[in-house]
């Protein structure tokens, strides 16, 4: 890359509002996710205790409280 | 040839697409790191669990009875890709909305900057308030708690990052734009280690050698995520820039 972000060259759109409605419902599906990973219960999944069971070890060694 | 505003702007949703990509390889990634040293630590543990624990009782939910030891180690990687995956597009998210704001030319310092703001504020931070324990570490009864407390630290982690940064913008010079940098992150940490409640539930009988290097395991865990989640983005992003930008400066070899 010979040339960085200059004025017109930059790489990201412009924040407008409907961007800014759109990043705000992915972050909240990327928090779900998350959720579901390293808290779920089957409250949300309703996996009952499956999903949590079989994520232990990760929730674990990424750091959450588990157990 | 004047390139017309924007022209070389990724949409959100190619921003997005990159994101998730380089989670899910560093979720994967980092998969295999704790798979490789972490799972013979929980492995570990879970025997020290097992054997300290009373005749199973009919109201207390076993471990192993829904999954097996087995598919709990491919879980990890269920886990950490899904994970991975998650934080990628948090990324790209807070790229896309942050980006213009970034004192940097460079996407690719921006990247790594912001995965390295992440690294502090989402892991360290807590990392030193809460450390991760192994099973057989905890009281169940407080799960909730610690829960709370958690993600108390985690937000406060943030703060103390976003708050570095207000300070350091507050200063001329760059000495003491990095002094303000630190006492702004220091001060929301301390305020914040201070009003979280403490917690050690570690067992007397818990081998502290284990416990030393389970956690330092999990740091190496979240470590490689952060690492590659950054490097990756920031690799995806040059590789869509510049294949945007080949069709356009071919012709134009004058400059
Ligand atoms: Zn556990």
């Amino acid at each position: 890359m010979p040339k960085a972000t200059t004025a017109g060259q930059l790489s990201t759109p412009a924040v407008s509002p409907r961007l800014l409605w759109t990043a705000l419902a992915v972050v909240a599906f990327m928090l779900l996710i998350t959720y579901l990973v390293v808290f779920d219960q089957g409250a949300v999944s309703r996996s009952g205790m499956y999903l949590h069971e079989l994520m232990h070890d990760g929730r674990h060694l990424l750091g959450v409280p588990c157990h | 040839m004047p390139l017309s505003d924007g022209s070389k702007a990724l949409t959100f949703g190619a921003l997005l697409l990159r994101g998730l990509l380089a989670g899910l390889i560093a979720g994967l990634l980092a998969g295999f790191f704790a798979y490789g040293f972490g799972e013979p630590k929980v492995d570990a543990a879970i025997a020290i669990e097992e054997a300290a624990a009373p005749a199973p009782a009919p109201d207390a939910p076993h471990e192993e009875e829904l999954v097996s030891r087995n598919g709990q180690k491919g879980g990890l990687f269920l886990a950490t890709g899904l994970y991975g995956a998650a934080m990628g597009g948090l990324l790209a998210v807070a790229f896309t909305l942050l980006r213009r704001r970034l004192r940097t030319p460079s996407d690719t310092r921006a990247a790594l900057g912001l995965a390295g703001a992440a690294l502090l504020g989402l892991v360290l931070v807590p990392y030193v308030k809460y450390p991760p324990n192994p099973p057989a570490v905890g009281d169940p009864g407080t799960i909730n708690q610690r829960t709370i407390s958690y993600l108390a630290i985690v937000v406060i982690g943030l703060v103390a990052v976003w708050a570095a940064v207000v300070a350091k913008r507050t200063q001329p010079t760059e000495w003491r734009q990095a002094i303000a940098a630190v006492i702004g992150f220091l001060v929301v940490v301390v305020v914040g280690y201070a009003l979280l409640p403490n917690i050690n539930e570690v067992p007397a009988t818990f081998p502290p050698d284990l416990l030393w290097s389970f956690r330092l395991t999990s740091l190496g865990t979240q470590a490689v995520l952060w690492t590659t989640l950054g490097l990756a983005f920031a690799a995806l992003l040059s590789l869509g820039r510049r294949a945007a930008a080949q069709p356009e400066r071919e012709p134009a070899t004058a400059a």
